[in-house]
């Protein structure tokens, strides 16, 4: 379960001056439920799910995530959750193995468990061809299968995707959104942002829309589709970032 | 404080620095091959110019000398030079290296000698070339033997003892201890090494373990994972330690084994005989030593780079902030080379001239206590300062997230 109330982060740069990238966000998600955050690129998702994976502390407001709260017990939020996003990449000269193994050990976990439990993981992603090669010498869809590993090694109860698809071919992208539908499906607390349309379509039980770090609307699509009147998401969301 | 997470992000970076060929070759190549080479080759390189050199039979022009025969016959009878017709243009010849040297036989000099009149003999060389100063010493040489020998006719010629001229002799014998001999060759040399050895053996992986991270997405990763981010700089600053001492240790091995077999070489020019060859034996409990007083300058130089490095947004940004910081280490060590510069209370608090100072003082096998411990003592809190802003900066998102 994730809870946030009034979420905000405050920056302060020289040139331009303080920047609120995320603003008052509140929303709450439910085990065996995707929520998607939907936004332009700059509209504060990233530090969002940042905030929400205590890799940046929260200027105000407040969140709770597996029932941990973000600033006082981040690090048993850490050791709750999965974070995979387009900026969190593999160690290079380490092999498939031994980055699973590396987390693993890091969650606290013993090589016996860590060992039965990357055989399952590796064997239902198809990863033992490659589990022996260093990540340098993987293709994409390689690497993301590593770094779903990585992230389900532990079988955290949140699991956090920041525009995990960015910058991927189909056959990659497609491996990671039938991971996002696997998650849920298993009862796992699901965030996930994004810009593409299509692929909230697709995954989200309920959509966050946002724009210059505040959360514009929120519902399901069906709701939101009825609320401004669209049948298209894309025109929903113009609709909601113009108004 | 959790020494099993502190162990498993050490043990991960060691394994990932020991795979990364920039790593490895600051940390074991240049200090295992190219060092030994660098001293090997260059005594090798020496001998052979040196051997060439002395092999050679120089030409030499004599100058003038027409009226005096016999002085004239002796040089040309001279067999470790090839005397020369005379030409105006000597100077030149030297110069274009065509002739090695050229000797001025004053007029009337054989007449001089029977007369008891003193005269000057000049020597032209070219000073700073190798065949240019043997030619001259040879001719200088031939010149002392011709005086000494007719100082010895003018006494017998006046019955007069050896002893009228020469009273007493004089001859120098060394107290010091190898340990001190070699000190005072090599004293500065070993600490400056180390020290400099440190600084760059801890460079490469440093900017790795941090803007590296940072470049390739990997620093986002680990920090979505349970480690405290004090435990992470603690590993990553065990590692960079790691490296910098071993990069010192190998260089220090390697040295001692190449300057062996350079000690070996330079007897082997000396014909065998060891009393003339150069001592540069070293006290192994007096390297020891220095490496104790240097450990808490790994420290520090392990921090500090870790520090720098961490602000940098690329690898790139980080060797630029880094690469300044060897002309910061090797000023003071230099300084502490100069004749004159001698350890007191105010330079023992100076970091790096300190340990630079101390170091040299212990490698002669001089120990002082008292400013041993002032200058182990300000290591150690300057380290501790250093490791303090790194692990500061470590929890600094405008630092890790710096775009």
């Amino acid at each position: 379960m994730i809870e946030a109330h009034r979420l905000g982060k405050r920056f302060f740069d020289k040139k331009r001056g303080e920047i609120r990238a995320v603003d008052g966000v509140s929303f709450r998600c439910e085990p065996g439920r995707i929520y998607g955050l939907l936004g332009a690129n700059g509209a504060g998702k990233t530090t969002t799910l940042r905030m929400l994976a205590t890799i940046m502390e929260p200027t105000e407001g407040s969140a709770t995530v597996a029932g941990y709260d973000l600033t006082t017990q981040a690090e048993e939020v850490r050791r709750n959750i999965g974070f995979l996003s387009t900026a969190t990449a593999l160690y290079a000269r380490l092999t498939a193995e031994e980055v699973v193994r590396y987390f693993g050990r890091l969650h606290g976990m013993d090589d016996a468990t860590i060992r039965e439990r990357m055989d399952a993981i590796f064997s239902r992603l198809e990863m033992n061809d490659f589990r022996d090669r260093r990540c340098d010498k993987l293709s994409t869809g390689m690497k993301q299968k590593v770094s779903i590993a990585r992230t389900l090694v532990h079988d955290p109860s949140v699991m956090i995707f920041d525009e995990p698809t960015l910058g991927l071919d189909v056959m990659a992208a497609r491996t990671i959104v039938g991971f996002i539908r696997e998650c849920r499906d298993a009862g796992k607390t699901v965030v996930f942002s994004t810009h593409v349309m299509s692929e909230v379509e697709k995954l989200c039980d309920t959509i966050g829309i946002i724009d210059k770090g505040r959360l514009l609307a929120e519902g399901t699509l069906e709701e939101l589709r009825s609320r401004y009147r669209q049948t298209d998401l894309e025109e929903v969301f113009v609709q909601v970032v113009e108004a | 404080m959790s020494l099993r997470n502190i162990g498993i992000v050490y043990r991960k970076e060691l394994t990932d620095s020991l795979r990364d060929r920039r790593t490895l070759i600051s940390m074991v190549v240049v200090p295992i091959l190219v060092m030994p080479l660098l001293t090997i080759g260059m005594g090798v390189l020496t001998a052979e110019i040196v051997g060439k050199a002395k092999q050679q039979v120089p030409k030499v022009m004599v100058l003038g000398g027409s009226d005096s025969p016999q002085i004239t016959a002796e040089l040309a009878a001279m067999k470790d030079v090839e005397i020369v017709p005379a030409r105006p243009d000597y100077a030149d010849e030297i110069s274009n290296k065509q002739i090695r040297a050229a000797v001025e036989i004053p007029a009337g000099f054989d007449a001089a000698l029977d007369s008891g009149q003193q005269v000057t003999v000049k020597i032209y060389d070219y000073e700073g070339d190798l065949s240019s100063g043997f030619a001259a010493d040879n001719i200088q040489k031939f010149f002392d033997n011709l005086r000494d020998q007719t100082v010895r006719k003018r006494l017998e010629s006046r019955n007069l003892p050896d002893s009228l001229i020469r009273p007493f002799a004089i001859k120098e014998q060394n107290v010091a201890p190898p340990e001190k001999v070699s000190g005072a060759i090599i004293g500065g040399f070993v600490p400056y090494l180390v020290i400099l050895l440190c600084m760059t053996g801890a460079m490469y992986p440093a900017i790795d373990l941090t803007a590296g991270e940072k470049e390739r997405g990997t620093m986002e990763t680990i920090l979505s994972s349970p480690v405290s981010r004090l435990h992470l700089v603690i590993g990553k600053f065990l590692m960079v330690l790691t490296a910098s001492l071993a990069t010192a240790a190998l260089a220090t091995i390697s040295m001692g084994i190449s300057f062996g077999i350079g000690r070996q070489m330079l007897m082997n020019l000396a014909s065998g005989d060891e009393a003339n060859a150069p001592l540069l034996t070293v006290n192994l409990k007096s390297v020891l030593a220095v490496f104790g007083m240097v450990l808490p300058l790994a420290v520090l130089f392990s921090a500090a780079l870790l520090a720098i490095a961490l602000y940098a947004k690329s690898y790139k940004e980080a060797q630029s902030y880094v690469s300044p910081l060897t002309i910061i280490v090797i000023l003071p060590a230099v300084i502490s080379l100069l004749p004159g510069v001698e350890l007191d209370a105010h330079l023992a608090l100076i970091p790096i001239l300190n340990t630079s100072l101390i170091s040299k003082e212990i490698i002669t096998g001089t120990y002082h206590w008292k400013y041993i411990g002032l200058i182990f003592a300000s290591s150690c809190v300057y380290a501790s300062v250093a490791l303090g802003i790194a692990v500061k900066l470590f929890q600094r998102e405008d630092v890790l997230f710096r775009t």
